[in-house]
């Protein structure tokens, strides 16, 4: 019995389980300083279903061994430009979202193939010159999204007549198209059926194009890149690639992300965006070289979970907000620990 | 390879050039941004001076990994945090003027102690990896910091100054005045000439550090560290506890960040509690880089070099922005794109760079294997 338990200790991992029971005590908290655990429930779904995307864009990086994306911003970016651009045309309702996702996706694949030229040369190192290529990225957009010359008056500032605002409002245009679409409401309990259905759709995508001949060459590049150069696996071109669809995701995920939280956030705000997606990953069972749907799902899951409840109860509870700081040790906690696991593990 | 073939020029003009390509490529930058910006030599050689001042005991603190081995220690914030720890609880008993820095410094060192055997701890079991983990860890410290701070003081940790908390009675507050210790070592020995302001009494402590690090380096740890930093296996079978030197490298940095942060927040004159320590380590990286540093190597004349160029590229780029394309912002952004950028480029250079020797290396062995077999089947 107590042996049992210690392989799974040992398999999920300390900071997991210390994870998933604070966040089953906070449902267990919830009823008695007066949450409805439903309300919980529906709201962690809803913050689940518009982050799952940008979760998902990593696994195609972790597998070919390109290690935790940490430049996702670049595939943001990508999608931001889909997304200003579909609403400087003036395009609304699904239309709008799938010209924002037909206009971000060449950007995204030309942006990550670069980035995944840059990646092969510094193997060993992807991980600290993705977070600055990201970070350096974010401060190339602010001063083009200043420059651009996009027109449209719900975009730019009131005053002066040029440059984006920081953030832009996508009501009007493609809020909650996926949301919306074949929802469920019962009482305060709402279900965004379509941005799940989306997810799912892509989460298909990836899990299927990881059972092809092709898959199964990036994953073999990622696991052991002699062996795979050996059995004839052009390593190189795998990670790039991998490299590319993960921006392609991103670009995507964030898109996703939008519609349902209801605004284009411009500037600085991309800046941090890669930790939250990576610590969800990670949360949800993944190391830096090996991840999964399963991972994805489960991460996102609990660690939405988190962030919905922790505000809520712990404003009920003490009184006082703790969760910005709670959400700050949980993600790079998370982090860090699969930072050091691996090492540990090839030791 | 263009890369390295480029580093073995022949030319020593060329050569100085290619090694020296990042502060070359910032001079040349400022050259033209100077004149746009139509600041006064005055006002400048002031600024940097100041700038000099408050920023050099941070990107020195940087020094002492790089020569371990361990790259650029973006947990430097660690150290700050624990310097604006020893600020608050200084503030909250009350000890002005220079008593008060040493007061805060005190404080802050067994902090800066404790946070740098646990950095340390932790980059050894990520060897390999200890720049984006130091940079994690900031960030994870961070929240610590902030929990303490924000919850732990007034309640757990005894702070009793009005002035500090916040109305509800626990946690410290968003912005605090630090008038009573404001430009205390600045102010000490500092001389006017013309009409540039210098503080000496500054400078001699940044020297002394300077000294310090020297002297340091011809020590039998500094020795250590050296050997570690060129070969973690080779030093091990030395008889070096490669993990003990690594700690303590990390160690040293994080209370001279510390010390480095106390210092720079007495220049500045507040404390943004929950902020200040933020961009730390990406500012004195980005300014040891373009000094002219690598992740292999930095020296003193990088420190000061770099803190030069990028604080007058900090202070230019705005007001070139204006007139140059009319918007102060975009200066703004550019000084940002500009420090995360250069770590970028630095840091995929030298990573590049690696990769090549590595695989230079291996071709050797390959050759030389190949020849030894040749020559076995032949005599």
């Amino acid at each position: 019995m107590f042996e049992s338990i210690g392989k799974l200790v040992e398999k999920a991992g300390w900071p997991r389980i210390i994870i998933a029971l604070f966040l089953l005590s906070m449902f267990i908290i919830a009823p008695f300083v007066n949450i409805s655990v439903g309300t919980s429930i529906s709201d962690t779904i809803v913050r689940f279903a518009m982050n799952s995307v940008l979760v998902l864009s990593l696994v195609p990086m972790v597998q070919s061994g390109c290690g935790l994306n940490f430049g996702m911003q670049l595939g943001v970016i990508a999608g931001l430009i889909g997304a200003v651009t579909s609403i400087e045309l003036g395009v609304t309702g699904i239309a709008g979202f799938l010209t924002a996702i037909g206009i971000a996706i060449p950007f995204a694949a030309i942006l990550g193939f670069f980035y995944g030229l840059l990646l092969n040369r510094v193997k060993g190192d992807e991980m600290v010159v993705a977070t600055y290529v990201g970070f350096s990225s974010v401060a190339f957009m602010s001063m083009m999204w200043l420059l651009l010359p996009y027109k449209s008056p719900n975009m730019i500032w009131g005053y002066g007549g040029s440059g984006l605002r920081t953030t832009i409002s996508v009501e009007g245009y493609w809020l909650g198209v996926l949301n919306n679409f074949l929802s469920v409401r019962i009482g305060n309990f709402f279900l965004p059926t379509g941005t799940i259905l989306f997810f799912a759709l892509i989460a298909l995508l990836v899990w299927s194009f990881f059972k092809t001949k092709l898959g199964t060459a990036m994953t073999a590049a990622g696991l052991n890149p002699v062996y795979a150069k050996a059995a004839g696996v052009n390593v190189d071109r795998m990670r790039i690639l991998s490299v590319v669809i993960s921006t392609i995701i991103a670009s995507v995920g964030i898109l996703v992300y939008e519609q349902s939280f209801g605004f284009i956030q411009l500037y600085m705000a991309p800046l941090l965006m890669a930790f939250p997606a990576v610590a969800a990953l990670l949360l949800g069972g993944a190391s830096v070289s090996k991840a999964s749907m399963g991972n994805v799902i489960i991460g996102a899951f609990l660690f939405q979970g988190i962030l919905t409840m922790t505000p809520s109860v712990m404003n009920n509870l003490i009184k006082s907000d703790m969760s910005e700081v709670i959400r700050i040790i949980v993600s790079n906690g998370m982090i860090v620990y699969a930072l050091t696991r691996r090492m540990k593990v090839r030791k | 390879m263009k890369d390295q073939s480029l580093t073995r020029a022949k030319n020593p003009l060329v050569r100085f050039a290619i090694s020296n390509a990042v502060p070359i490529l910032f001079i040349i930058l400022l050259i033209f941004a100077i004149p746009l910006s139509g600041f006064s030599a005055d006002y400048l050689l002031n600024e940097i001076i100041t700038r000099l001042g408050r920023n050099s005991f941070l990107v020195i603190s940087l020094l002492i990994p790089v020569m371990a081995g361990m790259g650029l220690n973006f947990g430097i914030v660690l150290g700050a945090m624990a310097g604006q720890m020893g600020l608050i609880f200084m503030l909250d008993w009350g000890v002005v003027g220079i008593p008060g820095v040493v007061l805060a410094m005190l404080i802050g060192m067994p902090i800066a102690i404790l946070l740098g055997l646990l950095a340390g701890t932790i980059l050894n079991r990520a060897k390999g990896r200890e720049m984006v983990t130091s940079m994690i860890l900031g960030f994870f410290i961070n929240g610590l910091y902030q929990l303490t701070i924000l919850y732990g003081m007034g309640t757990v940790i005894p702070i009793t100054s009005n002035k500090l908390l916040l109305p509800r009675g626990y946690g410290v507050r968003n912005a605090i005045d630090l008038l009573t210790i404001r430009k205390a070592l600045d102010n000490m020995w500092s001389i006017q000439v013309g009409g540039i302001i210098i503080p000496l009494g500054l400078f001699a402590i940044i020297a002394a550090l300077c000294i310090f690090v020297f002297w340091f380096t011809r020590t039998k740890l500094g020795q250590d560290m050296k050997a570690v930093g060129q070969d973690m296996q080779v030093a091990a079978t030395a008889g070096i506890n490669v993990d003990r030197t690594r700690t303590l490298s990390i160690i040293i940095s994080t209370v001279l960040a510390c010390f480095g942060q106390i210092i720079f927040l007495q220049n500045i004159g507040t404390i943004n509690t929950y902020n200040s320590h933020d961009q730390v380590g990406t500012f004195a990286i980005a300014a040891l880089l373009i000094g002219g540093a690598s992740v292999a190597k930095a020296t003193i004349p990088n420190v000061f070099i770099g803190i030069t160029l990028f604080h007058l590229t900090f202070i230019v780029a705005p007001r070139a922005g204006k007139e140059l394309l009319g918007q102060a912002q975009i200066g703004e952004f550019f000084r940002v794109f500009v420090s995360y950028g250069i770590i970028a480029i630095s840091l995929a250079l030298y990573a590049w760079r690696r990769q090549v020797e590595k695989e230079t290396e291996r071709r050797q062995a390959k050759a030389a294997i190949k020849a030894a077999i040749e020559d076995g089947t032949g005599g």
